[in-house]
């Protein structure tokens, strides 16, 4: 069983390497707690950000709380959150205090300049990884470039996508042969 | 008590806030309107800091704003008080989760999200790219990442430090 220390000092590390919103923390999260520590499955993570995309929140903070809830309840929730929070409070104030030294920074910004483009990577790669489990069958490639289009060309919300998504869920003859 | 507001404020951006870390930008520009926190101005600069400091975007800027409204004790109000709405969904609806597993509505929902989740992703992937992969050196720097990721499968945080390196490297 891991303990409450561990996953408040694993979230701890998974949110100071985080630069940028929850979907950067994704490549993050399939690295310790899926394959690194096998606290989740892939499936179990995508799921986390599905339903973070339609709920109250951080998705970050969200799949925190789902995985630390399934670890260990609601103190594991706790100390998951508490934990992915923490470093946004010390470097925060840290940098609030020290406004315009920390942003005038040349190696600062040429660090984050690096720091992005392995996002970018990050990303790619990780949705390369996650494509053969979650996009098995046509209705998955279906579903997978509507979502694109909506996105690209359309400027569609991410919540409309999501509930879009939701509903082709139901339809009956575009399940896959494998029922 | 600038806490009672501050708890106040950010628990209502945290419920309503639907979608994660940017979407909370309208309510933080509405709160620079009501209160004398902080300005819009002031505001654009803690957006732009929040992305490139270690956490959450999200949670970032609602450290830097309590701060800024009420220094350490406020960015602590703010911060917890944002998250704790969606601590206490996640908890309902991880409870209903485990009780539905086998539900088939529900994994054939999830099923069928998952490659929309993938799109959402990859999206984000382009939104940082279409500003930071301008001029050759960087798309070979993009591709030279993507090569090393796919032939070794190290943790993201070695690209992350290993890219921070490389930044610097490439300007000096």
């Amino acid at each position: 069983m891991t303990g409450l220390w561990k996953l408040y000092a694993l979230f701890f590390k998974m949110g100071i390497f985080t630069f940028g919103g929850g979907y950067a923390m994704l490549p993050i999260l399939k690295g310790e707690a899926v394959e690194k520590q096998k606290w989740i499955t892939e499936e179990e993570l995508l799921n986390y950000y599905s339903i973070g995309q339609c709920t109250p929140g951080i998705i970050a903070v969200n799949a925190a709380s789902f995985i630390g809830y399934k670890l260990r309840g609601i103190s594991g929730l706790i100390a998951a959150t508490l934990g992915v929070i923490s470093p946004s409070l010390t470097v925060i104030i840290m940098v609030a205090a020290l406004l315009g030294q920390y942003m005038d920074n040349q190696y600062v910004q040429w660090a984050f300049g690096g720091i992005r483009i392995s996002v970018i990577a990050l990303i790619i790669s990780t949705v390369i990884d996650m494509w053969k489990k979650n996009i098995k069958d046509v209705r998955g490639y279906i579903i997978f470039a509507v979502a694109a289009i909506l996105l690209w060309y359309f400027n569609m919300s991410a919540v409309t996508i999501v509930i879009i998504a939701a509903a082709c869920g139901f339809i009956p003859d575009l399940r896959s042969k494998k029922q | 008590m600038i806490y009672l507001l501050l708890f106040w404020e950010f628990f209502q951006i945290g419920l309503f806030a639907v979608g994660g870390g940017l979407v909370t930008v309208p309510f933080l520009f509405d709160l620079s309107e009501k209160y004398t926190w902080f300005t819009s101005q002031e505001l654009t600069d803690m957006i732009a800091i929040s992305q490139s400091t270690p956490g959450p975007v999200g949670i970032n800027m609602a450290t830097f704003a309590g701060f800024k409204a009420a220094g350490i004790l406020g960015s602590l109000v703010a911060t917890l008080s944002e998250v704790l709405p969606s601590m206490i969904v996640v908890y309902f609806i991880a409870e209903m989760l485990s009780k539905w597993r086998e539900n088939k509505y529900v994994t054939q929902t999830l099923e069928a999200i998952r490659p929309a989740v993938l799109a959402l992703i990859l999206f984000a992937g382009w939104d940082i790219a279409k500003e930071t992969i301008t001029g050759y050196e960087n798309t070979a720097v993009l591709f030279i990442l993507l090569t090393a990721m796919r032939l070794y499968k190290t943790s993201a945080i070695f690209y992350i430090i290993i890219s921070a390196i490389i930044g610097i490297a490439l300007k000096i």
